[in-house]
């Protein structure tokens, strides 16, 4: 099974912690959508298998006209074969959800909404540029609920300056209390070339706060825990059977196709991105070619990548997977370089899987670098 | 013999003393223009760049004047503090000495402690005021400097530049004229004095000598005095751009011998070459070069030791003032305990290893040669921390002190007295060698000019004093063993040697500068320096709480395993100290505190 994922790269409003690719005028959004209509047609070939999930991205996605999103839609359809039951993500604004467009996407297709949430308190909200408010946070998942979609994800992020544990549980909570079945919380992390970065360079800005983002993970874990909730990747919570299909499979070494600029690809042996810029982008397609840099993986370097994403996960390394993908010799070194970090509590060899403990979780990137081989 | 003249020239570092030999050699017709790379005798990239001479060479020269052919051997001295014998062998083999002063800077304290060894060796001094084209040329002054220092007359001065060529002739004139012409016997027995050697790759070593008495040919059969070893003499020569053969050379002259010696700890600069047939007496004067300063040198990766054994092997075939021997450290593995010159040839030694045998290396901190005595009356040479005898054991410790000349102008006398008291120094005497120029002398522990005396004397002068020294005697001294604990673990590559006084403050600069290097771990890391097993310094490093991305999803992964696998090469490089890892840098800060 593999995935596909459209990059829309256009936005209302720069958010200051944001690297993604994107552009805050949307005058080309239409040609845009067109030219990525485009990429799929030309990359017809690049999955041999069925593709399970869709995925909208951004950038806004929920920026795009229906007549775009359809389009869109037809043309995955026309291009793939789409399995029956796909699961069909829209990354959307709590400003861009109305009662129509919540309709529209329906009848497209769309069965799971990913709100960018960020947080429902106001201080924090604006502190963070984002382009909406509290009210409009909420009221976008009550409506998305009442036009029916019950796969609905959220996006919070935590360790903001301005947010305090008491806000950060109230942000939490508020997600419980609307039956909100998977979330994405994300740590604010400061990414080069940033407002922020910027602004925490010049000393306008505190640094992030190292201490209180370990609280607010470790408070996280506890509340969605007793929720109900399953921590089943860093950031990603779910209730039993919510868990996203999409991002799992990259964490689980699938293959899949990124369509628009910036997207990455990725096929088991190689991966690609397209040109991170919109008129280079579009004037390349338009010539038919898609603009993209490609590197070709050592057997290594996948094993890497498995070890560091799959540590992320609750099912951990599996060195059944390693013994029967790469050696049993790779498998062996895992065991014998995963024994100070198990001594240090850790991580844990359960199943013959190797998993992070509780604590090993704030520390997954020294340790998925202390096993990479 | 009557139209031989040896000479040399005496000048600080930068006041044009490469740039006048050129001038010479291109007057002299010894090469030509075409053939000129600029400042032929320093061929060694190092030197280039350092703008110093490390080793000295010799060049013979042809000068035609009213008829009468001279030759002329110049013979190069290194230029700097830790070079001194060195340079005393290569004056030794001179009449005659060019004195060079840069008009823009005046006279210069190594320039006088190469004066007076030159004048010890009763060389007659042709002093030259270099650069006068420049701005900021203050000739009047600097006359008067050297009327003050030698007693000459104005008239006897020179006025040159090497960069036009203004007064060259006038100096070679000066050099057929003043300089004497060397006396000797050639049918007395060989006595001729080894003053310097370098190492051929092809050729094995190639000694370069003076002959007093007697003469050298090819085929003899020679002894070095001092070794009493004996070789054939293969090949012997005078030294022109390069090396030209020839059947003999007589007293008075000046050339080189091959001898198929490989190795350079076989010939000693200042040891006298004989005939074993007819052996002539030593020339007096020499003396074993000893190392003043030792440092463990170990490899950054431990598997790279016997790479490092051969290019120490290697590096050591043309340098036998570097001393080594094997040393096993628990935290850097296997390395070598070397002995140096000075600092500075330390310095020469890290940069050769790195630029011509490609060796990254590890340098520890430097120290000097203690003497211990033993409760039981036994004397131990202490160059490695690790050979201090136990507390309980020692009697008493003595060091090294050395008598240190420094030259600056009278405005920067008060902090030159802070630095150098604040060094444990006694000044002996102060005197103005002109009005702007003023000398001072101390003695002063040599231990204390191995830690950043050189920058801070540059500092606290703006630049404006040189600084010389001498080794004097042993003093009995409070030094102790400070040693640097990483949660309870010493790390015997950061141990120190070091004056009690000193201790506490150079403990806590340690701990705060590894406090600063060190990355932080999974758990909290405490560093301490101690004397035995009293604590005088600590710091903390707590535990990393947080490491790790909070996305990664399709377009993350790429760049985040890059980066994850850089950090992984990095933590290969570093060293495990009990539960800690250290990256090398750390190893390095030592010689880079404040």
């Amino acid at each position: 099974m593999a995935g596909i994922y459209l990059h829309i790269p256009f936005c209302k409003k720069a958010c200051h912690y944001c690297n993604f690719h994107f552009s805050a005028s949307t005058r080309y959004i239409n040609e845009m959508a067109q030219a990525i209509g485009t990429e799929a047609a030309l990359r017809r070939r690049y999955l041999d298998e069925p593709v399970a999930t869709i995925y909208f991205g951004g950038g806004t996605p929920s920026l795009l006209s229906v007549t775009s999103l359809q389009m869109l839609l037809q043309k995955l359809r026309d291009n793939f074969t789409i399995t029956n039951d796909a699961e069909i993500t829209l990354e959307a604004n709590p400003d861009d959800i109305n009662v129509e467009r919540l309709h529209s996407w329906k009848m497209l297709g769309i069965n799971r909404l990913s709100i960018g949430i960020q947080s429902f308190n106001d201080a924090d909200l604006s502190w963070m540029n984002r382009a909406h408010n509290a009210y409009q946070a909420l009221q976008s998942i009550v409506l998305a609920q009442r036009a029916g979609f019950s796969n609905i994800t959220i996006d919070l992020i935590y360790g903001t300056p301005t947010l305090t544990n008491e806000q950060w549980r109230r942000n939490v909570q508020q997600a419980i209390d609307l039956n909100i079945p998977h979330l994405s919380c994300y740590a604010l992390t400061v990414e080069p070339n940033t407002a922020l970065h910027k602004m925490i360079e010049n000393k306008k800005m505190p640094d992030v706060d190292e201490e209180k983002q370990s609280q607010h993970f470790e408070l996280l874990v506890r509340w969605l825990k007793d929720a109900g909730y399953e921590h089943y990747e860093i950031s990603n919570f779910a209730k039993p059977g919510c868990e996203s299909r999409h991002n799992s499979s990259y964490w689980q070494g699938k293959p899949y196709l990124g369509l628009g600029p910036s997207a990455h690809s990725f096929n088991g042996t190689s991966r690609q991105w397209n040109v991170a810029n919109n008129a280079l982008y579009m004037q390349s397609i338009s010539r038919s070619t898609v603009p993209f840099e490609i590197e070709h993986l050592t057997p290594m370097q996948q094993l890497n990548e498995y070890i560091m994403t799959s540590l992320r996960t609750r099912q951990g390394i599996s060195l059944n997977h390693v013994s029967a993908q790469w050696s049993e010799v790779d498998s062996m070194a895992l065991i014998k370089g995963a024994k100070r970090y198990i001594m240090q509590g850790n991580v844990v060899f359960v199943n013959n899987h190797l998993q992070l403990t509780r604590s090993g979780k704030l520390l997954a990137d020294g340790i998925a670098a202390g096993l990479f081989r | 013999m009557k139209q031989i003249r040896n000479f040399c020239i005496i000048a600080h570092i930068d006041h044009g003393k490469s740039t006048l030999a050129d001038r010479l050699l291109e007057h002299t017709k010894t090469i030509g223009e075409r053939d000129m790379m600029n400042q032929v005798l320093d061929d060694m990239d190092l030197e280039r760049e350092k703008g110093i001479t490390i080793k000295s060479h010799a060049i013979q020269m042809q000068y035609l004047h009213n008829g009468t052919t001279y030759i002329f051997n110049l013979i190069d001295t290194p230029g700097h503090v830790d070079f001194s014998y060195e340079v005393s062998r290569a004056l030794a083999a001179c009449e005659g000495a060019l004195l060079l002063v840069d008009a823009t800077q005046g006279i210069q304290a190594q320039t006088i402690s190469n004066l007076y060894l030159a004048i010890d060796n009763d060389l007659e001094i042709i002093p030259i005021i270099n650069k006068i084209d420049m701005d900021g040329a203050k000739i009047p002054e600097v006359q008067d400097q050297i009327i003050d220092l030698i007693g000459c007359k104005e008239d006897e001065i020179l006025l040159a530049s090497g960069k036009t060529g203004i007064g060259i002739e006038a100096i070679l004139e000066a050099i057929v004229k003043r300089i004497p012409a060397p006396t000797g016997n050639t049918e007395a027995p060989l006595q001729a004095l080894m003053f310097d050697s370098v190492f051929n790759s092809f050729r094995g070593i190639i000694a370069y000598f003076r002959v007093f008495n007697g003469t050298l040919k090819k085929g003899d059969k020679i002894k070095f005095v001092a070794t009493g070893e004996e070789y054939f003499a293969d090949e012997v020569g005078v030294l022109k751009l390069g090396m030209q053969p020839v059947n003999e050379i007589s007293a008075g002259n000046v050339g080189y011998i091959i001898t198929g010696i490989k190795n350079a700890k076989e010939v000693k600069v200042g040891d006298t070459i004989t005939l074993a047939s007819n052996p002539g007496e030593m020339i007096k004067g020499f003396e074993e070069v000893k190392p003043m300063v030792f440092a463990g040198i170990f490899p950054v990766v431990t598997e790279d030791f016997e790479e490092l054994r051969d290019s120490m092997d290697k590096l050591q075939l043309n340098d036998a003032s570097l001393t080594y021997e094997l040393e096993t450290s628990q935290a850097l593995g296997f390395g070598f305990r070397c002995g140096f010159l000075g600092l500075l040839h330390m310095e020469i030694i890290q940069e050769r290893l790195e630029r011509e045998f490609n060796q990254t290396v590890i340098t520890t901190v430097p120290n000097v040669s203690f003497h211990a005595y033993t409760t039981r009356g036994e004397k131990i040479i202490v160059n490695n921390p690790a050979q201090m005898p136990e507390l309980t054991k020692l009697d008493r410790i003595e060091e090294p002190y050395i008598r240190a000349q420094i030259i600056s102008l009278p405005e920067y006398i008060g902090n030159i007295m802070t630095l150098c008291l604040g060094k444990r120094g006694i000044l002996l005497n102060q005197s103005y060698l002109t009005t702007t120029r003023v000398e001072l002398i101390f003695e002063m522990p040599l231990t204390e000019i191995v830690f950043d005396f050189y920058d801070k004397l540059k500092s606290q002068t703006r630049g404006y004093a040189s600084f010389d020294y001498t080794p004097i005697d042993y003093r009995e001294s409070d030094i102790v063993k400070m040693d640097i604990l990483l949660n309870s673990e010493k790390v015997d590559a950061l141990s120190a040697l070091i004056h009690r006084s000193r201790a506490q403050d150079f403990g806590r600069k340690l701990c705060e500068k590894l406090k600063e290097l060190l990355p932080r771990q999974q758990f909290q890391i405490a560093i301490q320096a101690a004397i035995g097993a009293k604590v005088i310094a600590r710091e903390n490093i707590s535990a990393m709480r947080k490491d790790v991305t909070a996305k990664c999803y399709g377009g993350d992964i790429s760049r985040k395993r890059k980066l994850l696998e850089k950090q992984k090469e990095g933590k290969k490089r570093m060293r495990q100290i009990g539960n800690v890892e250290v990256p090398q840098e750390a190893f390095l800060a030592v010689l880079k505190l404040d």
